[in-house]
């Protein structure tokens, strides 16, 4: 009998505790707007996968006898200077942008969880060492650390990504070690002390899972800057070299003819807009899905 | 606090700068130098001392002399170029910021009050589409509706006040959005607290509640917003000085990476993080305006 009621409350309690990612999922349905953002990112992505499969022309392909064409059935977004499919490039450019805002921000949270969580639980010296290196990469803007960075490594898509890891680094390590820090108070740390966990088993199994809530608001939103950051170095010459295509290349080599054919810089902007806007919707309803204020 | 973290990213460029393939000395000789003059002239420029010696000089020169070294394309002093080029930059980074905050935290103030109805969807969502905007993309689009199309404004290039409406436009789209959004998460936090209610309760005056009550206490998340956020826009200036061809900080750097001119971009990087860094300070200075517990705070460590 008592046997019984036991194994009763414990599979209650797994199920509480599998109900919180489920509350969160079922909050993050509920929420049209990240639905929504949802909606458009998994759009672009699934442009940026088979991008070379959908997109009607090569993105090389050039035709000087359709130079500078209006958007028409044929070319639905016009043709650029060479006679290039507008459409095609941004389709192909899709895949320059996605793996900049994924691949950096995969680098630059999984270093910074790394440093913030040593940071937030050895504390000491360690600690003071690292956020010092952190305040020096901190005093510049991360745009501008980003373009000096790149300045120095020399433009290029990869030379691009490591800039925006590193100037990305140190905000995942600020947000970790304050989460660490709060979660290091609690008495179930304690007893994972007690029971003679190893360091490492306490900080990845114990502290990390309840640090992440504030961490993956940050790496949705934080790929949605990498990827206005990379566009924006693409398009003042360090990111993405031309004829490759890229969103922000594509809007800085149209720059010249906006007077006469300014659709050729109004599609890659909306499709810049598009998905740092999904991401950016997604992250919203992330954050009011995690915030343990609105339990209800 | 501020001058260990100065040295740090001088350090920190200094370094980037030196490691980097391409021999300066070569750079500014050209393709047909002799073997024989590239060696004269980088005992000349001091290259061939160790690291650590050329930085310090560098360092003294900056700090005794405020000399940033001679550029390699142009042999022009480097302090010259940005004390002139800065003043542009900076105009339309604190304008933008003016409009950020003048904009961004009424219109965050307007969304907590009246949360859930039309006014909070519109403001909110022009504050995501805000954010989300390439700031040189939105640039473009301003000069080619009201530059090329209405003819209001001058699409590009310095002048009289006219000229920096556009770009201050462009470059504070993101700062509004930004303030915006921040002012209404941290007012929606305030208001739902007990001292709201009690003055609310004594019959205190709405108006009076929103804004002695309610955005005193919001504010302090607002300033480090804002802090951040003049970051960005003094990024996004460097940016959208490209699209409106204003000679600037920004175009200058991005003149200096396209030919290698590394003191060039070593003195303007140097330069914007003391800015910055002079900016964070005043951030931190306004904390203690704001908050009289940190004031509090601080007069009590100093005994």
């Amino acid at each position: 009998m008592n046997l019984q009621k036991e194994s009763k409350t414990l599979s209650s309690q797994t199920a509480n505790r599998q109900s919180m990612t489920a509350i969160m999922l079922r909050r993050l349905k509920k929420n049209k707007t990240a639905m929504g953002g949802l909606f458009i990112l998994t759009f672009m992505m699934v442009i940026a996968i088979f991008g070379p499969l959908i997109a009607p022309y090569s993105y090389t392909e050039t035709d000087l006898f359709h130079t500078f064409g209006l958007p028409s059935l044929l070319h639905p977004f016009g043709t650029d200077e060479l006679g290039r499919d507008i459409m095609s490039r941004l389709i192909i450019g899709s895949r320059a942008s996605m793996k900049i805002g994924f691949l950096s921000m995969a680098g630059a949270s999984v270093v910074g969880i790394m440093l913030g969580s040593i940071c937030g639980y050895f504390g000491g010296k360690v600690d003071a060492v690292i956020m010092r290196f952190m305040d020096v990469f901190q005093a510049l803007p991360p745009l501008i650390l980003a373009i000096a960075i790149c300045a120095a490594l020399g433009p290029g898509l990869n030379n691009c990504i490591l800039a925006i890891i590193i100037s990305n680094i140190p905000g995942f390590v600020r947000i970790t070690r304050a989460s660490v820090l709060n979660i290091r108070r609690m008495e179930y740390l304690e007893a994972a002390t007690a029971i003679n966990c190893s360091t490492t088993r306490i900080i990845v199994k114990h502290i990390l899972p309840n640090a992440l809530s504030p961490l993956i608001v940050q790496i949705t939103m934080g790929v949605a800057n990498a990827i206005i950051s990379a566009s924006a170095m693409s398009f003042i010459g360090l990111g993405v070299q031309p004829p490759n295509p890229e969103w922000g290349a594509m809007l800085s080599a149209g720059r010249s003819y906006i007077r006469n054919y300014p659709h050729m810089v109004t599609f890659s902007g909306i499709m810049i807009m598009l998905t740092v806007l999904s991401l950016n919707m997604l992250g919203d309803g992330l954050r009011d899905a995690l915030d343990p204020k609105l339990k209800s | 606090m501020m001058i260990p973290v100065l040295l740090g990213v001088a350090f920190l460029i200094f370094a980037i700068m030196s490691f980097t393939p391409g021999d300066p000395a070569a750079i500014i000789l050209g393709a047909q130098a002799t073997p024989e003059a590239i060696q004269e002239l980088r005992e000349k420029l001091g290259l061939n001392q160790p690291f650590l010696s050329r930085f310090f000089y560098y360092i003294k020169g900056v700090v005794t002399r405020f000399d940033f070294g001679t550029s390699y394309i142009n042999g022009r002093n480097v302090q010259d170029e940005i004390l002139m080029r800065f003043g542009y930059t900076f105009r339309v980074a604190l304008l933008s910021m003016a409009f950020a905050l003048g904009f961004g935290v009424p219109l965050g103030i307007t969304a907590a009050v009246h949360r859930n109805t039309w006014k909070d969807s519109v403001s909110m969502t022009v504050a995501l589409l805000g954010i989300s905007m390439p700031t040189f993309w939105f640039g473009q689009m301003m000069s080619i509706v009201f530059a090329l199309k209405l003819g209001l404004f001058p699409a590009s290039g310095v002048g009289g006040i006219r000229f920096y409406i556009l770009p201050c436009l462009t470059v504070s789209m993101m700062g509004i959005a930004a303030m915006a959004r921040m002012t209404r998460s941290s007012m929606l936090e305030v208001i739902r607290s007990d001292y709201i209610t009690t003055a609310r309760a004594k019959g205190q005056e709405e108006r009076k509640i929103i804004y002695n009550h309610a955005l005193r206490n919001a504010l302090i998340p607002v300033v480090t917003q804002a802090g951040a956020t003049f970051g960005i826009l003094l990024g996004g200036t460097l940016v959208a000085e490209t699209v409106f061809s204003i000679p600037g900080l920004g175009s200058y750097m991005i003149t200096s990476i396209n030919s290698r001119d590394y003191p060039a971009i070593q003195g303007s990087v140097i330069f914007i993080a003391a800015i910055f860094g002079v900016v964070m300070l005043l951030v931190d200075i306004l904390y203690t305006v704001i908050d009289p517990r940190i004031r509090a705070e601080f007069s009590k460590g100093g005994k």
